[in-house]
C-alpha cells in the first residue's frame, strides 16, 4: 500500500535524478532542509507535508534533483527525523534505498539544552558525542550536560 | 602531563591523578621551591571565588612564580562586553598557564581550545571543578593511605553538589563502597549513579546520617541550601537531619576522616572541630600543595 502511494507520487512529481528523502515526521520537514542546506538550493526541490501514511500517520517528503549527499552529510537529520529513509534515484530508477544512521558526532546541528552552557552565551561551535544512538542521547562536549530526545533543538 | 590543561577530571588518568597526588606529597614537605621564577600564572576569575583564587596565588608564589589577572570581571575589559575569546587570546600573550574561573559551564574547555598556553579550570559554573577533586583524592589519600576499596559517605546535597559528583566520578577508578545520604529531593543524579553502576561498585541509598557513620572512612559532607527546595516547609522537615554533631561520632572507626569542600554554614557543629576526626580544614591546605604539584607539573618544570 505504502509502495503504491510512493509509486504514484514518484509519477506525479518524479525526479530524473537525484534524492528522495521519504518518510520524515511531518513537523521535521523543515528542519530537514535547513539542516542540508537546501533553503538556497538552485535545482529542483519537491517538498510535501502531512501527507498520509499508513506507518507514520502523517510524513514529509523531500525531493531533491541532482543531488546526492555524502552519508556524514545527510546522517545529520537522523537527530531530527529518525524515521526517514532515503531514496536514490538515477534515470527515473530507485538504484538505492536505505536508512539514515544516528550519527556519531553532532557539530553546530544541535543547540545545547543548558541554559548557562557557554555555547548559549558566546559565537561557539556546539560540539556533540551521540551516547546513546537508541534513545537519542547527546552530551555536550563543553558543558558535559546530556541533551535528551525531547529537548533536541536545531542551532 | 607538560601542556596539558586540566579541565575535567576524566582528562587525566588514574595514573596521572596518582602522580599529581605524589607529587603534591613532595610539596607538602618542601612547600617553598623557586622552581617557576622564569613564569608568569594568569589567574582570571570571571566571577569571585577568593578561597580558590589565594589558594592558586598561594602555590603560585610559593613556587617563585608572578602572578597576573583580576578577581572579579567587573574590574576587568569583560564589563565592556569583550567575549570570552578575545579575553583568552590576549592574556595568552602574557602568561605561561591559565587558571581561570567563570560561571558558564563549558567556559574551561572552550578557553583551553583557543588559548596558546595550558588552561587550568578552577570551576566552571556547576559543571567542574577537578582541582577541589584532586585535593579530596590527596586529603583521603593521606588520611586512609591508600585510595583502595574504602567505605566513602557523601551526605547532604548530592543533586546540586558539583564536588560531590567529580569526586564520585574519580572514586569510581578505586573500587570505593558508596553510601549516598541525602534527603529524597536532592538525591545524586541518575547520570552520576551511571558512572558506579558501569564499575559494578556497591552503592547504598539512604536518608539516615546516623547509620551510616559507623559504617565508613570517609564521611564528606556538605551543605543544604533552601533555595533548592521549591517548598520551604520541605527544607525546615529535613534541615536538622543532615548536621553531624561530635556525639553522633561515638561508634565511629577510628581511622574515619570528615571532609567537607567549604565554607561550612551549620551542617558541621563546632563540637566537632577539635574531634582528631575533623578534617576539613587540613583539607583546604593540602589544595595549596596540590595546586604546586598541577602548575610545576603542567609547566613542565617536573616530571
Ligand atoms: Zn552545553
Amino acid at each position: 500500500m505504502e509502495k503504491e502511494i510512493l509509486r504514484k507520487e514518484l509519477k506525479v512529481s518524479a525526479i530524473e535524478n537525484g534524492t528522495v528523502i521519504d518518510h520524515i515526521p511531518s513537523g521535521s520537514v523543515f528542519q530537514v532542509i535547513k539542516i542540508l542546506n537546501l533553503t538556497e538550493y538552485q535545482n529542483q526541490l519537491l517538498i510535501a507535508t502531512n501527507l498520509d501514511s499508513q506507518k507514520m500517520g502523517k510524513k514529509g517528503i523531500i525531493k531533491v534533483s541532482n543531488k546526492f549527499f555524502k552519508s556524514d552529510e545527510i546522517n545529520k537529520i537522523a537527530l531530527f527525523a529518525p524515521t526517514a529513509t532515503l531514496i536514490i534515484i538515477k534515470n527515473f530508477e530507485v538504484v538505492e534505498k536505505k536508512k539514515v544512521e544516528v550519527p556519531d558526532y553532532a557539530e553546530n546541528i544541535v543547540k545545547c539544552f543548558n541554559p548557562n552552557c557557554i555555547t548559549n552565551n558566546e559565537e561557539i561551535t556546539t560540539r556533540f558525542t551521540v551516547i546513546d544512538k537508541a534513545d537519542l542521547k547527546l552530551r555536550c562536549h563543553y558543558c558535559e550536560k546530556i541533551t535528551a530526545r525531547k529537548n533536541i533543538a536545531f542551532r | 602531563m607538560k601542556n596539558k590543561s586540566l579541565v575535567s577530571i576524566n582528562d587525566f588518568t588514574r595514573e596521572e591523578h596518582i602522580r599529581i597526588l605524589e607529587l603534591a606529597g613532595a610539596f607538602e614537605k618542601r612547600p617553598k621551591q623557586r622552581i617557576l621564577e622564569d613564569y608568569v600564572v594568569a589567574t582570571l576569575f570571571f566571577e569571585p571565588s577568593t578561597r580558590t583564587r589565594l589558594s592558586f596565588e598561594s602555590a603560585a608564589t610559593r613556587l617563585g612564580a608572578r602572578v597576573i589577572g583580576f578577581s572579579d570581571s567587573s574590574s576587568s575589559s569583560v564589563t565592556k562586553g569583550e567575549t570570552l575569546r578575545d579575553t583568552i587570546l590576549t592574556v595568552s600573550n602574557y602568561c605561561d598557564i591559565i587558571v581561570m574561573r567563570h560561571p558558564k559551564e563549558g567556559s574551561a574547555r572552550f578557553a583551553s581550545e583557543v588559548a596558546k598556553v595550558p588552561v587550568i579550570n578552577a570551576g566552571d559554573g556547576a559543571n567542574q571543578h577537578p582541582t577541589q577533586t584532586l585535593l579530596d583524592l590527596y586529603s583521603i589519600r593521606k588520611t586512609q593511605g591508600s585510595l583502595d576499596n574504602l567505605n566513602v559517605a557523601f551526605v547532604g546535597d548530592l543533586k546540586y553538589g558539583r564536588t560531590v559528583h567529580s569526586l564520585v566520578q574519580a572514586l569510581c577508578n578505586y573500587n570505593t563502597t558508596f553510601h549516598l545520604v541525602s534527603p529524597l529531593e536532592l538525591k545524586l543524579p541518575s547520570a552520576v549513579k551511571m558512572s558506579i553502576k558501569e564499575r559494578n561498585l556497591e552503592y547504598y541509598q539512604s536518608t539516615d546520617l546516623q547509620d551510616v557513620i559507623q559504617k565508613v572512612d570517609i564521611l564528606y559532607m556538605t551543605r543544604i541550601q533552601k533555595e533548592r527546595f521549591a517548598d520551604p516547609l520541605d527544607y525546615e522537615k529535613v534541615k536538622n537531619a543532615y548536621v553531624l554533631r561530635n556525639n553522633m561520632l561515638i561508634n565511629a572507626k577510628p581511622n574515619l576522616k570528615i571532609l567537607h569542600p567549604l565554607p561550612r554554614v551549620n551542617e558541621i557543629t563546632s563540637d566537632v572541630d577539635d574531634n582528631p576526626m575533623a578534617y576539613y580544614f587540613t583539607q583546604a591546605l593540602n589544595g595549596v600543595f596540590v595546586r604546586q604539584a598541577l602548575l610545576a607539573s603542567i609547566l613542565g618544570v617536573v616530571e
